[in-house]
């Protein structure tokens, strides 16, 4: 019975550390990368990390601006083009499907979240680029911020969609109820109650959506063509801003992490830094909007 | 509540301008029609992309495309044979490394922790860490991932671009599902299991592993399946651990592409497009699969509980 009770106690000390283990890890995370990071800040400087806006590795230049504009960009486009139908379908699920079509459109909606990154960046590249190629603007690719918001929209559809979904589904039904006794329609009930009473849940949800969006590596490498240049439209038409081709923070550390040495390397590692700041920034945000509603 | 007193404080004053019932009812009728649409468009995406990508991807692939293993060149000749290899021994060794770890952690969690919960002092304030550091690591973004991989994995450790460091990095990745999707099933044993195990005298180890564990097994693997399919699709993490040799993975420390990691290549350095989409239509093919098991052994888990 004793030695029954003392493995019990050893278990549970096991068990504990398994628990441990992602704070461990993400400690190791933060570390090494910042570690990594340092001669790139001591180096280089934060000034020029920040403002400047060329990355030549090969002359020395190191500016990530191109970058964390070309990442945000493209971020706004795809809340743009990916928000609206991702909490149509959110409300669509939640208060109108009936079940047979809530049984297609689920499924549906899980595969999107199913489908590799690269499968994405490949309809990019055949589909979609082809479809953008033929804007008839001087100096478009079809590669660039379009596309690649485009896709990006698709990808986080699942996301915003679920957290929406769910938002919108924990609005107290005594809410639904009263306005419906006081002789609202359906609709009315939505916009007037369910939409504003789940209003956090669903920022939120946009929230984490641009996290994954700013997360994204493989696509976006695929679609945005890369080229390291401050965004500016083509012509003297402002909308032609969304063909011109750019690189986003994530692409810039996967496209050169595997031949970059010394500063270059650690200027990566900057990048790193970066991204994991601004992702980080995002989530805390998106969990205290959950937070405080729960 | 305040938002409730407002909502009707506002639907009032819509009373007021005297809007009757029927334009009431045709607004809803265009708004419900919009919020289909909105579902009609996004199924329609997903047939869209999938079906292009079966359509064109299977064109190219036959047998042979399966059997034989890529011969690089520029038109990204041969098939992939050694990429669905790598793939299938990537997923084994990230799960036998997470599965242990995040099990482990979920019962922790659920078993041990939550009788801390609301309590003061040194471990609840451990399990509080704990717990951050799981939500924290699942919304690290894939590419952090690889970068750390590739400093402590490849690079500090000496393992190299290598199934080791790819495996390991990927299991850093799956963590937090695995510790997620556990909880949630150990969350729906019956609280009188746990009561019936321990009124026999059993400890509290052996309730869990004899009662608990197996009654939770199904939504446990449930989790692990789902793993699974993020391993397949994951790119990024293996982009700069793996180091993207197409010869056969002979032992831990071969480089090597996982099928996803293959069709990157092809699409990007070769622009073999149709070898590239036959690779996208067996990834997605898995990932159906994926979907459609997980579904069912859901399906069967509600019905039990009913």
């Amino acid at each position: 019975m004793r030695a029954k009770r003392l493995a019990d106690k050893l278990v549970n000390y096991i068990l504990l550390f398994n628990a441990l283990v992602a704070i461990l890890v993400i400690t190791a995370i933060a570390l090494l990368i910042v570690r990594e990071s340092l001669p790139a800040w001591r180096g280089i400087g934060l000034k020029e990390l920040f403002l400047g806006t060329s990355w030549r590795p090969n002359n020395e230049m190191f500016g990530l601006l191109p970058m964390i504009t070309g990442s945000i960009i493209v971020t706004i486009g795809a809340i743009v083009l990916g928000v609206p139908l991702a909490v149509g379908a959110a409300v669509f699920l939640a208060e109108v499907a009936p079940p047979k079509v809530r049984g297609i459109v689920r499924p549906a909606i899980e595969l999107l979240a199913g489908i590799p990154s690269v499968v994405y960046g490949l309809f990019g590249m055949v589909v979609l680029v082809p479809l953008v190629r033929r804007i008839p603007v001087p100096g478009n690719t079809g590669y660039g911020i379009l596309a690649a918001s485009m896709v990006l929209a698709v990808m986080i559809l699942p996301t915003v969609t679920n957290i929406s979904e769910d938002a919108i589904r924990s609005v107290p039904r005594e809410y639904r109820e009263g306005s419906l006794a006081l002789g609202t329609t359906r609709w009315q009930t939505i916009v007037g109650v369910l939409i504003p009473s789940a209003r956090s849940g669903i920022v939120a949800a946009v929230v984490l959506g641009i996290g994954r969006a700013l997360g994204e590596t493989m696509a976006m490498i695929m679609v945005i063509g890369n080229s390291v240049v401050m965004p500016s439209p083509l012509t003297a038409n402002p909308l032609t801003l969304v063909l011109r081709q750019t690189r986003t923070l994530t692409g810039n550390i996967a496209v050169e992490i595997n031949y970059a040495t010394g500063v270059h390397e650690s200027a990566l590692f900057a990048t790193g830094v970066v991204l994991f700041a601004l992702i980080m920034l995002t989530n805390t945000a998106a969990h205290t909007l959950m937070r405080g509603r729960s | 509540m305040i938002e409730m007193k407002q909502a009707v404080t506002y639907r009032g004053a819509m009373g007021k301008t005297r809007s009757n019932l029927s334009i009431r009812y045709l607004e809803q009728y265009i708004a419900f029609g919009l919020l289909w649409l909105c579902a009609i468009v996004t199924v329609a995406v997903m047939l869209a992309i999938v079906g292009y990508v079966f359509y064109t991807g299977f064109k190219v692939i036959d047998i042979e495309f399966l059997t034989t293993p890529p011969r690089g060149g520029l038109s990204g000749e041969g098939g992939m044979s050694t990429t669905i290899v790598a793939t299938l021994y990537l997923v084994a060794l990230t799960l036998a490394v997470a599965t242990p770890i995040g099990v482990g952690a979920a019962v922790y969690f659920v078993e041990y922790a939550s009788d801390l919960l609301g309590k003061t002092g040194f471990m609840p304030r451990v399990v509080t860490v704990a717990r951050f550091g799981v939500e924290t690591l699942a919304g690290v973004p894939s590419i952090i991932f690889g970068l750390f991989g590739y400093v402590l994995f490849v690079s500090a450790l000496k393992f190299g671009f290598s199934l080791l460091s790819a495996a390991l990095a990927g299991a850093c990745l799956i963590l937090p599902v695995i510790i997620r999707t556990s909880e949630e099933a150990l969350r729906t044993v019956p609280r009188a299991y746990r009561e019936g195990s321990l009124a026999l005298g059993a400890t509290q180890w052996e309730t869990v592993h004899k009662v608990v564990l197996p009654t939770a097994l199904p939504g446990i693997i449930t989790g692990i399946v789902l793993s699974v399919g993020r391993v397949i699709s994951e790119t990024a993490v293996f982009y700069v651990t793996f180091g993207g040799s197409y010869n056969m993975v002979t032992s831990l420390f071969s480089s090597g592409r996982t099928m996803a990691l293959h069709l990157y290549y092809l699409a990007m350095d070769t622009r073999a497009f149709d070898k590239a989409m036959g690779t996208g239509a067996i990834l997605v093919a898995f990932i159906v699969m994926i979907n459609l098991s997980i579904n069912l052994v859901s399906r069967r888990l509600t019905a039990r509980e009913e």
